[in-house]
C-alpha cells in the first residue's frame, strides 16, 4: 500500500472542503472495497478523509412518506430496519444476498453505491484496462469475460457495476442527497449517478471533485409483491452471474431492474409495459453485445423475467 | 552497509518487472505526467480497547487492525489468510460486531471495544463456542478456527438480535435457528480443510444452549 495522511471529518462539509484541499484524496466510510483496492495500488491516495465521524447513519421517514437513509448507514444495519423489511423488502432483499455478514457489518449505503467493477482484469495490475489506466487497452473482451458485461458496454470496458443494493434501490426509484466543497446541496436520480463507460470508463459516476453523498431516500412505499433474484456460482458469498430486483405492484403491473449485466444498475422501463415474458425480456436485452462466453446471460434474464411474471422467486 | 532498498521495495519492482516481461508489449509505462507524490510514511496515535484493556499505539496510517493486532500488540490468535476480505480467518468483534480486521485501518479504531479469539476465552477458561469446537472436532489445521469462532459468536448475537439473512423466508417473522441459517450466517468463512460439517454441529449446539 502506498503511503497516504489521514484525517477524521467531523461534517459532511468539512470533508467535501478537505477533499478539495486534497486533489488526490479519498472518503474513507467502511472501507471494504477502497482498502484492498489501496492493498493492490490500483488505488492510491495521498490522503484519506475518515467520514465515519459525520453523523448520517440514521434511517427517518421523510414528510412524504418516503425513507431517507443516511450515507453511513452499515449494510446488515438497512437490511434488517424494520421499516425497510416491511415495505422495501426487495431491498432488505439484495443487501442480504451481498457480500459476508462481516462485510455487511462495515460496508455503507454510499459506499456500496461507490464500490468499484470487480472485473479480473481491473484487479490485476499486470494486464491492460482502460478504467484502471486509461487508453491502455481492455484485456477483458476476448478474454475470461463470462461475469462481465452485456449491456451499456463499449469498445473500452465491459465491466459490470457489482452491487446488490444499487438494483434494488434503482427499481424504487431511489435518488442521492449530496453536497458539494462549497456546502451546496443537490438530489439526482440513482439513474443519472453511474455513467455508462464509453470512451471514459475511468469515469465511474456524474459526481464532481469532492462532491460526497450524504444519503440515500426512497419514494414512499409501492407496496405489491417484491423480490430479488440472484444467480451466482454458489449459494453465497459470491457476485452475481444475473440478479433480478421485481416488484409486482398492487395494480399488477411489474417494474425490473437487473444486476450482473451491465455497468450500472440496468433498468427498462419501457419493457415495464410489455406482459408477455419473451416481450418483456426482448426490451430489456435490446442492444446486448455476449460472446460465447457470456450468451448464457441472456438465457437467465429471459427465464428469471419469465419466472417473475408467472409469481414464482427463483432464488 | 545497509541496502537503500527495503524489502518491499524490492519486491514490489519486481513484481513489476516479471509483470512487465509478459506485459510489456500490451501495456506502456506510464508516463510522468501520471505520477503522483505520495507522502513520505504518516505516523498517527491510536488507542483500542483490546479484550478489556487500554493500548495507546503509534502506527503508520496504512497499519490494517489485523496487523496492529499481529505484529504491534503480539496477539498472533487472529490469522491473515488471504488479506482481502474472503476467507474470513481475520475476524474480530468490534463494538460487538463481527468484521474482517484486514479491510479496517487500525487508525480509524479509536476508542473502539476490540474482541479478538484471546478475549473470548483462555486456556483455563474457554469459551463455550471454544469448548464446542473441540468437542465437535470442528477443525484440522486450526488456521480458520479463530475467525470461525469470532464468526460464529456474532452470528448468534446476530440471530438473538433478529437480523434476517438470505436464507430467512419471512423477513418480518422470528427467525428459527436452522441448520441452512448458521451456514449462510458463515460464508464468510473458508475453511480449507473443510471442517465445514463439524463446524456447523459446533455452532449448533451452541446456538442450542442460547436459545
Amino acid at each position: 500500500m502506498k503511503a497516504f495522511t489521514y484525517e477524521r471529518a467531523h461534517s459532511a462539509q468539512q470533508a467535501a472542503r478537505a477533499a478539495q484541499q486534497h486533489p488526490q484524496a479519498k472518503f474513507i466510510a467502511g472501507g471494504t472495497n477502497l482498502l484492498d483496492l489501496m492493498k493492490h495500488q490500483i488505488e492510491t491516495p495521498t490522503h484519506l478523509i475518515d467520514v465515519n465521524h459525520i453523523g448520517l447513519d440514521q434511517i427517518e421517514k421523510t414528510p412524504d412518506g418516503g425513507l431517507r437513509i443516511g450515507a453511513l448507514v452499515r449494510n446488515t444495519d438497512l437490511a434488517s430496519h424494520p421499516e425497510v423489511r416491511k415495505n422495501y423488502p426487495v431491498l432488505s432483499r439484495a443487501l442480504l444476498a451481498g457480500a459476508s455478514a462481516q462485510l455487511r457489518n462495515k460496508a455503507t449505503t454510499a459506499g456500496n453505491l461507490l464500490q468499484r467493477t470487480r472485473c479480473p482484469y481491473f484487479y490485476d495490475t499486470t494486464k491492460p484496462c482502460n478504467k484502471r489506466k486509461p487508453g491502455s487497452g481492455c484485456a477483458a473482451i476476448g478474454g475470461y469475460e463470462r461475469n462481465l458485461a452485456i449491456l451499456g458496454t463499449s469498445e473500452a470496458c465491459i465491466a459490470t457495476h457489482p452491487s446488490d443494493m444499487a438494483v434494488a434501490m434503482r427499481v424504487l426509484d431511489a435518488t442521492v442527497q449530496t453536497v458539494a466543497p462549497d456546502g451546496a446541496r443537490r438530489s439526482l436520480a440513482l439513474a443519472q449517478l453511474h455513467r455508462l463507460p464509453g470512451q471514459t470508463p475511468q469515469l465511474e459516476t456524474n459526481l464532481k471533485a469532492g462532491e460526497l453523498i450524504t444519503s440515500v431516500t426512497l419514494p414512499k412505499p409501492l407496496g405489491g409483491r417484491q423480490t430479488y433474484s440472484k444467480v451466482r456460482d454458489r449459494a453465497s458469498y459470491a457476485f452475481a452471474a444475473v440478479s433480478m430486483a421485481a416488484i409486482q405492484m398492487p395494480d399488477g403491473r411489474f417494474r425490473f431492474a437487473f444486476g450482473g449485466l451491465a455497468p450500472k444498475p440496468w433498468r427498462v422501463e419501457a419493457a415495464e409495459s410489455q406482459s408477455q415474458p419473451p416481450a418483456v425480456a426482448e426490451v430489456v436485452l435490446a442492444g446486448a453485445r455476449s460472446s460465447s462466453q457470456t450468451d448464457y446471460k441472456k438465457t437467465l434474464t429471459a427465464r428469471l423475467i419469465a419466472s417473475a411474471l408467472k409469481g414464482g422467486n427463483p432464488l | 552497509m545497509q541496502s537503500p532498498w527495503s524489502r518491499r521495495e524490492f519486491m514490489a519492482t519486481s513484481a513489476g518487472l516479471t509483470g512487465g516481461l509478459v506485459a510489456s508489449q500490451l501495456v506502456s509505462a506510464p508516463s510522468p505526467a501520471e505520477a503522483v507524490a505520495q507522502p513520505t510514511p504518516a505516523h498517527y496515535p491510536v488507542t483500542l480497547n483490546l479484550n478489556g484493556q487500554t493500548q495507546t499505539l503509534e502506527l503508520d496510517a496504512r497499519t490494517s487492525l489485523l496487523d496492529a493486532l499481529r505484529e504491534h500488540v503480539h496477539l498472533t490468535g487472529t490469522k491473515k489468510g488471504c488479506d482481502h476480505g474472503q476467507c474470513g480467518a481475520c475476524t474480530v468483534l468490534v463494538n460487538g460486531r463481527r468484521i474482517n480486521s484486514c479491510l479496517t485501518l487500525a487508525v480509524m479504531h479509536q476508542g473502539d471495544q476490540i474482541t479478538t479469539i484471546e478475549g473470548l476465552g483462555t486456556p483455563d477458561n474457554l469459551h463455550p463456542m471454544q469448548k464446542a469446537f473441540i468437542r465437535h472436532d470442528g477443525f484440522q489445521c486450526g488456521y480458520c478456527t479463530p475467525g470461525q469462532i469470532c464468526s460464529a459468536v456474532g452470528a448468534l448475537s446476530e440471530l438473538e438480535k433478529g437480523i434476517p439473512s438470505h436464507v430467512t423466508a419471512d423477513l418480518t417473522g422470528p427467525i428459527p435457528v436452522s441448520q441452512a441459517e448458521l451456514r449462510e450466517r458463515l460464508s464468510g468463512n473458508i475453511c480449507r480443510c473443510g471442517a465445514y460439517s463439524n463446524i456447523i454441529e459446533a455452532v449448533t449446539e451452541v446456538a442450542g444452549e442460547n436459545g
